[in-house]
């Protein structure tokens, strides 16, 4: 055991390697200039000795592969570099942000659970037909609704039709609510899509024949027998579920106003702050990782069957079907 | 004990050949059923085919429509409304929806429907664009992975795995930043974002069709590789590609609209769904209409590429 | 043998009437065609202690009817009976609640298929005890100790250990045995066996069965097998329920049903059953191709159908050795997954045999014992690790490039899974014809007609041609694949368990088939089978194979009369069959 997990560990660390890469490759080594994306996108009539003088400022006149290893090393250091607009160290900026980003995204995520697999759950445990087909018809709704356009049907609601909740900022949890609500909606639609498909598959495998010739009550069928089997895939799904959070928090914090990792992130897409962005990318990569290495220790716990070496990044039991109806984030 | 566990799942490659006649229970009272269903079925055709999907599928059949509707505004928006998505009349400013302006009017008087079928054609044009570079790039690398299988599989599905780390949102960011900003880069962005997803997929699929006993049947009748690929793996493939395609549509056209929304894509005053609805957002308090409308355009257009996609998926499973 | 106390009558009166009394069963599919009616009017009788086995093919509605009687059926399924009568309960009628508590306590299922029908998250002993547990027959504790006597019941061998592992770490075999745990541990008045060895290898199938009916006799539990062999239902039940298209055409003793049969159904079902056929009960006449066909179709070179040859299909060529084909010392190794510790596995050890010119060579074997490995080292389609392949004298271990693929104008291959083996999306004509694209041989017109002609000499419709495989029913398609198979005139076919996918009937229809191809054509066959009973009709030669190794080689009449091999013994004495049937084995 002790062999899984430590083999899960290096697996990754290989990743939030290979991510910080990637990261590098994009905005670094694209074509375009990063000196000039450096000096502001406002900035057009910069002098070549001002773009010079900036590229010296970053390093940006040395070889890439040597920008490169500097920055990693950096990296492991904790030093994810400073923000071009602010002079701030990156890591203060993500950091002070990770607290009111938490906020929304927990609670989004215990909504998204709570109402996901209880919608998956009545769904396929109702007897009515037209009730479950109808229960069966919302997750893929949910999936559909652009998450800004449902968060501003919330605010017109809850804000400004029956003031119920404050249409901005972070202060008090009546705050939290709308924020959260609109984090949890394509998550919560995903994961009721994810459980709901499989629990169908699962309450028609033979082995649950076998329980019903048993003589077993239809909760005993349904809880004690489907649901953790039917659980098992959407878990592989975890990490991207919560990727797919935060990064709906772009959107969620600038329709709402509220600070966190993904003000951050518009904003310093907004003025090309190529730092902070390659930190946000990292931040976003170190939370999924660690998501991931969570469900791993999890996983054999609750599946026997789990097999050793298998990538913690390759969602298990995901067959193109499930991706196929729409649960990808 | 997990590991011996292992030991015993993993066998050497084995046929199943003495589960046979237990596996293919189903498909032998399938072909008993068929024999004493009633007749009727021998009928076919396109067309009834069509009509089939049609009756069993209504809302696969009003999405179609819609889609349909959504693409002709986009090539022709004259059709569907005479006036001028850009200049408006100050006199009629802020009005909400009426039989003269079905969607309302804005802040300077434009009418926000003619906007919104405008706007369908840059909106769809990011959207397709997206969809043509995920689809190909991805399609390529997952082919190429299922197909030679070994060290190419393991490389581009490491490298897949490490992008699917990343949320496709951010990742597009990420692109944007470099690329800077625009509808096409907007575009680039979110189609080069779901490469990986889309790889991943089509690699499965690919194994799936090629690990299929028709295609060593194939490789058994003296068929060259490339033969076995274009005649026999691809077009067994081609179908899910489809339902791929469908599906990715809509995706790319909610994360198109999400990040004009934010600001990075068409700048006003060109109309584009996601910047309409970010223009909306000053008036909330007074004109609902501004954002409630072209938001709902975008929910159902997104809703019924899914709807597509599945009863394509369906349709797909059940003639294979 | 004891008789359980509790399961003796009570009142003379109630020994009379029957444990289980069906009347007028009808079970209706609705499907997106339309409906199907898979049961259709089934009055069907089990008295105590009584053994009765439903015989049927594939939708027949042997299993529909068994799953009916306890209410087990999918949702499109509607049912309608006057009575389902158990024991004084009519299930017909009974409650949601009722039904529950004849589940499993009165009424127990072995299911179909071992491999998926344990919940591979719960442990076995749980998985056993459950029974009891929802019927609060016991506590947990308690429940625990009669699960572990119940799969030593079953036959398990240590028990203890078993529960508390998982299914997956458990065989196929042993599986059932947990399944048979399951459905007697509450001491059920009757036991609904839905094939329970079909997805079995003979031996373990052989053992099973045995099993039951051990367990069923020493506790005078009623019994409800349902088989699609009739050799099984001769040798297990009192009485046999032969069921065709949702109604039972026939019922009797063994002996009545075997030995005068009164429907046409049931005496095709006897004519084409392997197993009886094994015991030599049954003679069957082949037809052998008109021989103007013959010349007419396959009068072409090997591997050259459009170019005419001198000599006539069929007749021997005194210039050629006697094996078409010869294997030496063939071996293959699998790597193992480097995640179970890496190393190599041997499925395939120290293999030699000749296939004979004009004649059958069949490899027989179990599960993993390296046959169809073994097939695809001849075909090429895998590389032996070492050993040497020769055909008509040339070395072809090594061949590569267009030499391999020259290699395919000669073996052709015929798959046991005709629902996989052909492409989909490609009609009938197009799949015949295949090879012949491939190779790039005559004309579009005369792919077209070669087409029709493979396809008439198959005995399949012309209409058929134009036909998708999926429109095609499993026989027909396994008649499509020989088709293609013998498009470029190969000397030899690979049949790897040609037609154990089948139902008996068409088993025999494809067997028949084949064996007039044999001698019209003189076509050579490696045929690889499972299925002794199966090989007995067609094979010349024979080889035994288990664990990689070939145990036995030899004559079909010496290998079956007179083996000398213990493990060869016991695969024998597995046929089903053989009970039922007193005569002696004839030679072919």
């Amino acid at each position: 055991m002790t062999r899984y997990i430590a083999f899960r560990l290096l697996q990754a660390v290989g990743v939030l390697w290979a991510a910080y890469t990637v990261s590098f490759l994009v905005l670094y080594a694209l074509p375009g200039d990063p000196a000039s994306l450096l000096a502001g996108p406002d900035a057009t009539d910069v002098s070549p000795e001002q773009l010079d003088a900036i590229r010296a400022q970053y390093g940006l006149d040395r070889p890439l592969i040597v920008q490169y290893f500097d920055q990693l090393l950096h990296l492991l250091r904790g030093d994810l570099g400073t923000s071009i607009s602010s002079g701030r160290p990156v890591t203060d900026i993500i950091g002070e942000a990770i607290g009111p980003t938490a906020q929304i995204a927990a609670t989004g995520l215990a909504l998204a659970l709570v109402f996901g697999a209880g919608l998956a759950i009545a769904a396929t445990y109702t007897r009515h037909r037209a009730l479950g087909q109808f229960l069966l018809a919302l997750p893929p709704l949910g999936v559909a609704i652009p998450a800004f356009w449902f968060a501003l049907l919330l605010l017109q609601w809850f804000s400004f039709a029956i003031p119920i909740f404050p249409a901005m900022g972070d202060k008090g949890p009546t705050s939290i609510v709308l924020p959260a609500l609109t984090l949890a909606l394509p998550t919560g639609a995903t994961i009721a899509q994810l459980l709901s498909k499989s629990l169908v598959t699962t309450l028609r495998e033979p082995y649950i024949d076998t329980a019903w010739a048993k003589g077993a009550g239809r909760v005993r069928i349904h809880f004690a027998h489907a649901l953790r089997n039917a659980a098992l895939p959407a878990l592989t799904m975890a990490g991207l579920l919560i990727g797919q959070l935060l990064a709906g928090t772009v959107v969620t914090e600038t329709v709402f106003s509220r600070p966190g990792i993904g003000r951050v992130t518009a904003s310093a897409v907004g003025a090309q702050d190529i730092p902070v962005v390659q930190g946000v990318v990292v931040f976003a990569a170190v939370v999924f990782v660690l998501a991931n290495l969570l469900v791993d220790l999890i996983y054999p716990l609750l599946d026997p069957r789990i097999r050793v070496g298998r990538s913690p990044l390759t969602p298990r039991g995901i067959t193109p079907k499930t991706e196929l109806t729409g649960a990808r984030p | 004990m997990t590991e011996t566990a292992a030991l015993v799942a993993e066998r050497p490659p084995r046929s199943d050949e003495d589960e046979t006649f237990a596996s293919t229970a189903s498909d032998r009272f399938a072909d008993a059923s068929r024999n004493r269903a009633n007749p009727s079925r021998s009928a076919r055709g396109g067309l009834r085919r069509l009509r089939r999907i049609a009756t069993r599928h209504p809302g696969a059949l009003l999405a179609a429509l819609w889609i349909a509707l959504i693409l002709l505004s986009a090539f022709a928006p004259a059709l569907f409304s005479g006036q001028d998505p850009l200049d408006g009349v100050p006199a009629d400013k802020m009005q909400p929806p009426s039989a003269a302006h079905w969607f309302g009017t804005d802040q300077v008087g434009r009418d926000l429907f003619t906007r919104v079928v405008h706007g369908s054609a840059l909106t769809l044009q990011a959207a397709v664009i997206a969809v043509a570079i995920g689809l190909v790039v991805g399609s390529l690398l997952g082919l190429l992975a299922g197909f030679i299988g070994s060290w190419v599989d393991d490389v581009i599905m490491r490298i897949a795995d490490v992008l699917l780390a990343i949320p496709s949102l951010l990742l597009s960011l990420a692109l944007i930043t470099a690329l800077g900003f625009g509808t096409i880069n907007v575009a680039i962005a979110v189609g080069l974002s779901s490469v990986a997803a889309v790889a991943r997929i089509m690699r499965s699929e690919v194994i799936r069709v090629r690990s299929g006993v028709f295609v060593e049947a194939a490789f058994a009748s003296g068929n060259r590789w490339s033969r076995v690929l274009f005649r026999h793996v691809l077009p067994n493939s081609i179908g899910p590609v489809l339902v791929l395609a469908a599906l990715e549509f809509g995706t790319a056209i909610l994360a198109v609209s999400a990040l004009s929304f934010l600001g990075y894509g068409a700048q006003p005053p060109a109309p584009e769904w996601g910047s309409l609805v970010s223009t909306g957002r000053d008036f909330m308090a007074t004109a609902w209409w501004l954002t409630a409308l072209p938001g709902a355009v975008i929910a159902l257009t997104v809703l019924s590429a899914n709807r597509l996609s599945r009863a394509l998926d369906n349709e797909g499973r059940r003639s294979r | 043998m004891s008789i359980d106390l509790a399961h003796t009558p009570a009142t003379a009166a109630r020994a009379a009437e029957p444990l289980l009394d069906i009347r007028h069963l009808a079970v209706r599919y609705r499907t997106n065609d339309g409906h199907i009616d898979a049961v259709r009017d089934v009055s069907l009788t089990i008295g105590r202690g009584e053994k009765v086995a439903i015989v049927g093919e594939s939708g027949s509605g042997k299993s529909t009817t068994a799953h009916a009687i306890v209410h087990l059926l999918p949702n499109a399924a509607e049912t309608h009976a006057d009575s389902i009568l158990f024991d004084g309960i009519d299930l017909a009628t009974a409650s949601r609640a009722q039904l529950r508590r004849v589940r499993g306590a009165r009424i127990g299922l072995v299911p179909q298929d071992p491999i998926v029908s344990l919940n591979p998250v719960k442990k076995i002993g749980a998985q056993v005890a459950e029974t009891l547990i929802v019927h609060g027959l016991a506590d947990r504790k308690s429940a625990a100790y009669r699960a572990v006597d119940a799969l030593e019941k079953a036959g398990l061998p240590e028990p203890e250990l078993r529960a508390q592992q998982y299914p997956h770490e458990l065989s196929g075999g042993m599986r059932q045995r947990v399944l048979i745990a399951i459905a007697i541990i509450a001491s059920p008045e009757l036991i609904i066996a839905d094939e329970p060895t079909s997805a079995l290898d003979v031996t373990v199938q052989r053992q099973i069965l045995d099993h039951i009916d051990l367990l069923a006799a020493e506790t005078g539990t009623s019994v409800l097998l349902i088989t699609h062999d009739l050799g099984v239902a001769a040798d297990r039940a009192d009485r046999i329920v032969v069921m065709n298209q949702g109604e039972i055409v026939e019922q009797g003793t063994p002996a009545e049903v075997l030995g005068s049969p009164t429907h046409a159904y049931t005496r095709a079902l006897i004519a084409a059953a392997p197993s009886l056929n094994a015991a030599g009960q049954v003679e069957r006449v082949l037809e052998v191709l008109d021989p103007d066909v013959a010349a007419r179709v396959f009068g072409g070179r090997a591997g050259e159908p459009f170019v005419a040859r001198s000599r006539l299909p069929g007749a021997a060529d005194a210039t050629l050795a006697p094996a078409v084909l010869s294997a030496r010392n063939l071996v293959k190794d699998f790597a193992l997954p480097r995640a179970s510790g890496g190393g190599t596995q041997r499925a395939v050890d120290d293999v030699s045999f000749d296939i004979p010119r004009g004649q059958t060579f069949a490899l027989v074997g179990e599960s993993g014992s390296g046959k169809s490995t073994t097939a695809r080292l001849v075909l090429r389609l895998a590389e032996a690790t070492s050993g040497t392949i020769e055909l008509d004298g040339r070395d072809i271990t090594r061949a590569s490039g267009a030499e391999l693929r020259g290699l395919r104008r000669r073996i052709q291959l015929v798959h046991q899974n005709p629902y996989a083996s052909l492409n989909p999306r490609l009609t009938v004509e197009q799949i015949v014809a295949d090879p012949l694209v491939a190779f790039g041989l005559g004309s579009r017109a005369d792919r077209r007609r070669r087409a029709a002609e493979l396809v008439d000499v198959v005995a399949l419709p012309r209409t058929a041609l134009g036909r998708r495989a999926s429109e095609l029913s499993g026989g027909q398609r396994q008649r499509v694949a020989i088709a293609r198979a013998l498009a470029l005139n190969p000397d030899l076919l690979v049949l790897d368990e040609p037609v154990s996918a089948l139902d008996v009937s068409i088993q025999a229809q494809i067997l028949g088939l084949l064996s007039s191809l044999q001698s019209s054509l003189g076509l050579s066959y490696l045929f690889i089978s499972h299925d002794l009973a199966v090989v007995r009709q067609i094979a010349h030669r024979v080889g035994v194979m288990r664990l990689g190794e070939l145990v036995e080689t030899g004559d079909v009449e010496q290998v079956f009369s007179a083996s000398a091999h213990p493990y060869t013994r016991a695969l024998l004495d597995a046929i089903p069959g053989a009970h039922a049937s007193g005569a002696p084995v004839i030679g072919r």
